[in-house]
């Protein structure tokens, strides 16, 4: 089963309370005043709110079908999960070539610098039933749907 | 159905895992005439080629290595022959001839060769001490003549992508570089003169001297190794490495002299197939489709050999899947400077727009080309984040004209799209633009 | 001119050993209270901005702040309250009349906190809602004096057989009727005052709950006509965007004479808040007043009044209740009886605290009477001159729960209009600034930043979940009392018993005292 958040961007509030808890799902306490004040690295979140006007909309990796950045990554780092057809990135192996960056259409990856350079991108949360950011949106402006 | 493939590296790799998806029994025998490597007694049997100057640089150790894990092979079904090189096609029986005449029949045969090094016209390379740079065996050669002759100075001859990565890992190494570069800067082939310039006086400052407009006339060395060369104007500079890196051309040496049709490279139509039926090529072999210059070269970079070697072998399997055609691009970190240069990024001629926004002091440069108001090529240093938007729009050929004001900006995102185009992607629909 | 600062209403306070400074507050409140300062990387915070919406408050995931009342007391003093003090302070300022919003909030007396319900205890059984049909199925509409049925249907022929009900035929032609699964209804909120989002979330909740919500006077907007079979559209002085299909496209017609909040005067929408959008449904041009006149300038008299409701019968055939909503004032029940004798199907009446987008603070919290003495006289009135079939009554203006619900229908009322109730249920925490259209929760603002605050699907669900529990809740108290149907509750005072009223109250509202027996 494959999951996929979708985005309504009527909704999207632009509040960021997204980013807050994908940063705090990502950090190594997993407490959000920790997560803030008190961890180094400085965890990134991997979700990404856009924001013009008074339209706005979260986006994070669509998890693509013809994922670029699979064919793009020269180490093997990036690959597919094969049970939740994730895309994810094997921070282990990666080594910041930023060759995903350059291809992911969506613009959804990002440099962690602050101590091994790794490409940092949605995990669609692994291990949780439901992805926090979609479980934190007040304004279910982000919705996740299991595709079989 | 009998797969062969000569090749083991991005293209060669590409393609077993595509005939897989579509063809679950066949035979897949895989070539390669490089070794395999051991780490700690342990066999690894592929590597990330762009990863050789990491492990020269020592930020990789050689476990890292691999593209794909030792159990790739056995997963995916596949006969490996490593080591060993395919010398002849016969093409009337069907099969490869490798070094000590073992012969390969196939049904269908994938030519992921990749590419060679230039050798430029230089007195004394044989003096020792001199290597190109393309293979996890050079890597390995450099670091034991490093140690063993206690290298203090080197010349690299080529500033391009390979040659500046080379010089990365010779500083990384505490080792003094001199560039020696036959155009006015470095990278000349993808940056343009202010993008060129921030990597140069990054270089600079990190005490790599540039020479460029010169080259390496001849190689001085004594004893199996070098002491130094001498430019075309005649200057002399002390070296006891020199590592020539002036570029690689696809690697057709086992098509010569066959009927399969070359130019650079081996050519192939849109299903990557060449004009002989079965015989396929990818990767840096080949010329394919440039979707750009809507004509076909080589591109000698990882994605395009991915990208060909799945779609032919998804061919090779049966299914028939065409190839959209690739261009140029990298991704290259340089003394501490991410870059990001895709398509036409310093057009000539008529016809072009460019839009661009250059901030010398803090290495920060932005440009993006456009013609018929379609994004054709971009340039990025330091500043990289949301760079694969641009080469979205590259590929997908989007008109632009309804938002490039907005090209440059730093909150530019999927936002600032038009609104059909945006949920079009993000729903992963078809376009209707 | 110097501006005296007056004491701030609210204080916020930020636990600083919880900020993360994350700012989700400086993004969210629209009266930027909040402020980040990226030199310090701290957030602070003017309290002076607050309107004690508590969004920031909801919102921010640390729980790091808390809205409170200012403490700094004036001197106690029972006349010259905080509030009077602030006031006169205000308008020695602006020179403006005082501006508020949603309903009086003035301690008068709230008549369902001194009213009591009765439950069968041995002599009579209780009912269980879980286990047996409790209906609570209600019509709104013209009721026949009598009906005539066909003694017996052809068909049943046979002799000896016990005729059923399928053997009968109605004879009598039944004024048109609004049905409803349940006896609430949403009341007059208009697109202008209330967000398009909002508007949608009360469509949808009563297509979905079987009941009706009602347009206001802003007309009806493109993306709401599909909610018509749900929908009462108001015919109000100002006219707004009233034409052919609107009429048609509504279950039921309401002529809006007065409203609980602001008896006796008009509305005003201000030109800021006519976009695009409202223009087209008013009919108005964009960027102008919409003024409502404080009354219709072709009613004077109920004969005018009849005529009004016989146009618009006419208009739509006869398809269709037509009602009349006015505010309670002292005369209510008279006017009431007027208005049924005009021809009306429905009247509404909306109460001392009933709700409004924007009212002047001096009217809504002095003129008119409370809801229950107020469906108690016009209960009355209509029953004693026997008009009390020919139309419903729905009350309206401050029903804030179930047990109020069925307390108003004890005391007369066939169904009740819920407003401010709904917002709440909608995320409004009555911070009473409707009128400055900065509503942080998306509901009474046209701010396309504030209003996508308000995603319907949320909206409709809270609003479903809302009417779901109260029905339920009725079911309970029904069935507690041993009625199985809303119907057999309706003016059955027998139920209700006042605590701590005066005679007077007590007689006024016509129940008995508690402690006193049927
Ligand atoms: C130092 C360096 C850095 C690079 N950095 C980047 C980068 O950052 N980004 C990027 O996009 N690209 C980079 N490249 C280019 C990239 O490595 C190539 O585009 C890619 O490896 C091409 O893959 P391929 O499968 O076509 O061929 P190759 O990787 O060249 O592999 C060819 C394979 O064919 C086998 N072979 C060849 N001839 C024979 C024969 N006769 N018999 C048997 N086997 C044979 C070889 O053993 C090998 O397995 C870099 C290259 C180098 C050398
Ligand atoms: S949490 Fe929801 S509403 Fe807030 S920014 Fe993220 S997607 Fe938008
Ligand atoms: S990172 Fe980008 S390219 Fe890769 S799967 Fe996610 S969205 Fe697609
Ligand atoms: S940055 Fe990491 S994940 Fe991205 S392409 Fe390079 S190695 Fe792969
Ligand atoms: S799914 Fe998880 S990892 Fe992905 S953006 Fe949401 S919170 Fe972050």
């Amino acid at each position: 089963m494959v999951k996929r958040i979708y985005i309504r961007e009527e909704y999207c509030m632009g509040c960021r309370l997204c980013e807050v808890h994908c940063l705090v799902q990502h950090s190594k306490t997993k407490n959000i005043i920790k997560a803030y004040k008190g961890e180094y690295p400085k965890p990134i979140p991997r979700i990404i709110v856009e924001e013009k006007g008074y339209v706005s909309f979260a986006l994070q990796c669509r998890h693509c079908e013809d994922a670029p950045c699979l064919e793009a990554c020269i180490t093997g780092a990036m690959y597919r999960d094969k049970k939740t057809g994730a895309v994810l990135c094997d921070e282990d192996k990666c080594i910041g070539c930023w060759m995903c960056i350059m291809v992911c259409p969506f613009g959804v990856i990002s440099r962690n610098i602050e101590g091994k350079k790794i490409a940092s991108k949605c995990d669609l949360c692994v291990g949780e039933e439901v992805p926090v950011c979609v479980k934190n949106c007040p304004n279910e402006a982000i919705v996740c749907e299991e595709e079989k | 159905m009998r797969y062969v493939l000569i090749g083991n590296s991005a293209g060669g790799i590409a393609a077993i895992e595509a005939i897989r998806e579509c063809d679950k029994k066949g035979e897949i025998t895989v070539i390669s005439d490089e070794p395999r490597i051991f780490v700690r007694g342990k066999p690894h049997i592929n590597y990330s080629r762009p990863l050789i100057s990491y492990l020269l640089g020592e930020k990789v150790t050689l476990d890292k290595m691999p593209y794909r894990g030792e159990d790739f092979y056995k997963d995916n079904r596949v006969e490996l022959i490593l080591n060993r090189k395919a010398t002849k096609l016969n093409l009337k029986k069907k099969e490869v001839v490798l070094a000590g005449d073992r012969k390969l029949p196939f049904d269908k045969l994938l030519i992921a060769a990749g590419g060679m090094p230039v050798i430029p016209e230089i007195k004394g390379l044989n003096s020792g001490g001199v290597f190109t740079f393309t293979r996890l065996a050079d890597a390995r050669n450099i670091k034991n003549y490093i140690r063993t002759n206690k290298v203090k100075e080197a010349v690299v001859v080529g500033g391009g992508l390979i040659g500046l990565k080379a010089t990365e890992a010779l500083m990384e190494l505490k080792i003094k570089v001199v560039i020696v570069e036959l155009a006015d800067r470095v990278l000349s082939a993808t940056f343009d003169k202010k993008a060129s310039s921030i990597i140069e006086n990054a270089l600079g400052r990190k005490g790599c001297e540039l020479i460029t407009n010169n080259t390496v006339v001849e190689i001085k060395g004594k004893n199996k190794r070098a002491e130094g060369v001498i430019l075309k104007d005649g200057k002399k500079i002390s070296a006891s490495l020199v590592i020539v890196a002036v570029g690689v051309r696809p690697n057709i040496e086992l098509v010569k002299n066959t009927p399969i049709k070359t130019n650079k490279g081996i050519l192939v139509d849109a299903f990557l197939q060449t004009n002989i039926k079965d015989i396929y090529a990818a990767g840096d072999c080949c010329e394919a489709e440039d979707l750009l210059l809507e004509m076909k070269r080589p591109i000698a970079i990882w994605p395009a050999a991915v990208r060909q070697g799945k779609i032919a072998g998804f061919n090779m399997a049966g299914a028939r899947k065409e190839y959209p055609g690739s261009f140029a691009m990298n991704s290259v970190e340089l003394c501490g400077i991410p870059t990001i240069s895709v398509g036409e990024t310093y057009p000539e001629g008529k016809g072009y727009q460019v839009l661009e926004c250059f901030d010398q002091k803090n290495s920060v440069y932005k440009k993006i080309v456009l013609k018929n108001n379609k994004v054709v090529g971009a340039i990025f240093v330091s500043d990289i984040e949301r760079a694969g938007i641009y080469t979205g729009l590259i590929k997908d050929k989007v008109d632009a004209a309804s938002f490039k004001e907005h090209l440059l900006k730093e909150d530019f995102g999927l936002i600032s799209l038009p609104k059909e185009y945006r949920k079009h992607l993000v729903a992963g629909e078809v376009a209707v633009i | 001119m110097a501006k005296r600062p007056t004491p701030t209403e609210f204080i916020i306070e930020r636990d600083e050993g919880k900020c993360i400074a994350c700012q989700v507050c400086v993004r969210m409140c629209s009266n930027d209270a909040h402020s980040y300062d990226p030199e310090t990387d701290t957030v602070t915070s003017d309290s002076t901005k607050c309107v004690g919406c508590h969004f920031c408050e909801t919102i921010c995931p640390t729980g790091a702040i808390i809205i409170k009342r200012n403490p700094s007391e004036f001197k106690l003093n029972a006349n010259w309250s905080a509030q009077v003090i602030r006031n006169i302070t205000k308008q020695a300022e602006t020179s403006g009349v005082l501006l508020t919003g949603m309903g009086c909030d003035k301690p008068y007396p709230v008549y369902w906190d001194h009213i009591v319900l009765n439950a069968s205890q041995v002599t009579n059984p209780s009912i269980d809602p879980l286990r047996e049909p409790m209906e609570l199925r209600t019509y709104i509409g013209r009721k026949p004096d009598r009906i005539e049925l066909t003694a017996h249907s052809p068909q049943s022929t046979e002799k000896n057989k016990i005729p059923s009900a399928m053997d009968y035929r109605l004879l009598t032609k039944l004024s048109p009727q609004l049905k409803l699964e349940t006896p609430i209804l949403f009341s007059a909120m208009s697109y202008g005052s209330i967000s398009l989002n909002a508007c949608i979330s009360l469509a949808r909740a009563a297509k979905e709950i079987g009941t009706f919500y009602n347009t206001g006077e802003g007309g009806l907007h493109k993306d709401l006509y599909e909610y018509g079979a749900h929908t009462i559209v108001q015919v109000a002085s100002g006219r707004f965007g009233v034409h052919r299909e609107y009429l048609e496209a509504g279950a039921a017609i309401e002529i809006k004479i007065g409203q609980g909040a602001k008896p006796g005067i008009g509305g005003h929408l201000p030109g800021e808040k006519v976009s695009e959008e409202i223009s087209q449904t008013r009919m108005i041009p964009v960027g102008t007043d919409a003024l409502s006149p404080a009354p219709h300038h072709d009613i004077y008299s109920i004969e005018d009044l009849k005529q009004l409701i016989f146009a618009l019968k006419e208009a739509t055939r006869y398809s269709k209740p037509v009602g009349v909503k006015i505010s309670a004032v002292h005369n209510v029940a008279p006017i009431a009886s007027g208005i049924v004798r005009a021809g009306a199907d429905f009247v509404a009446i909306d109460g001392l605290r009933g709700g409004t987008g924007a009212a002047p603070t001096v009217i809504r919290d002095n003129v008119g009477i409370p809801i229950e003495l107020a469906i108690a006289a016009v209960d009355n009135r209509l029953r004693e001159e026997g008009i009390r079939n020919q139309a419903s009554l729905i009350a309206a203006g401050g029903i804030r729960s179930s047990s109020d619900v069925i307390k108003a229908i004890a005391l007369g009322a066939d169904a009740v209009y819920i407003g401010t109730a709904a917002l709440v249920a909608m995320g409004c925490n009555l911070c009473q600034r409707c009128y400055t259209g900065k509503c942080n929760w998306g509901i009474a603002t046209q701010d396309p930043y504030l209003t996508k605050r308000l995603n319907p699907d949320i909206g409709t669900r809270r609003l479903v979940n809302l009417l779901r529990a109260w029905s339920l809740e009725i079911k309970e108290m029904l069935g507690g009392m041993g009625i199985n149907a809303i119907e057999s509750l309706r003016g059955n005072r027998e139920q209700l018993r006042g605590v701590g009223l005066s005679d007077t109250d007590l007689k006024l509202l016509g129940i008995k005292p508690a402690g006193e027996a049927w």
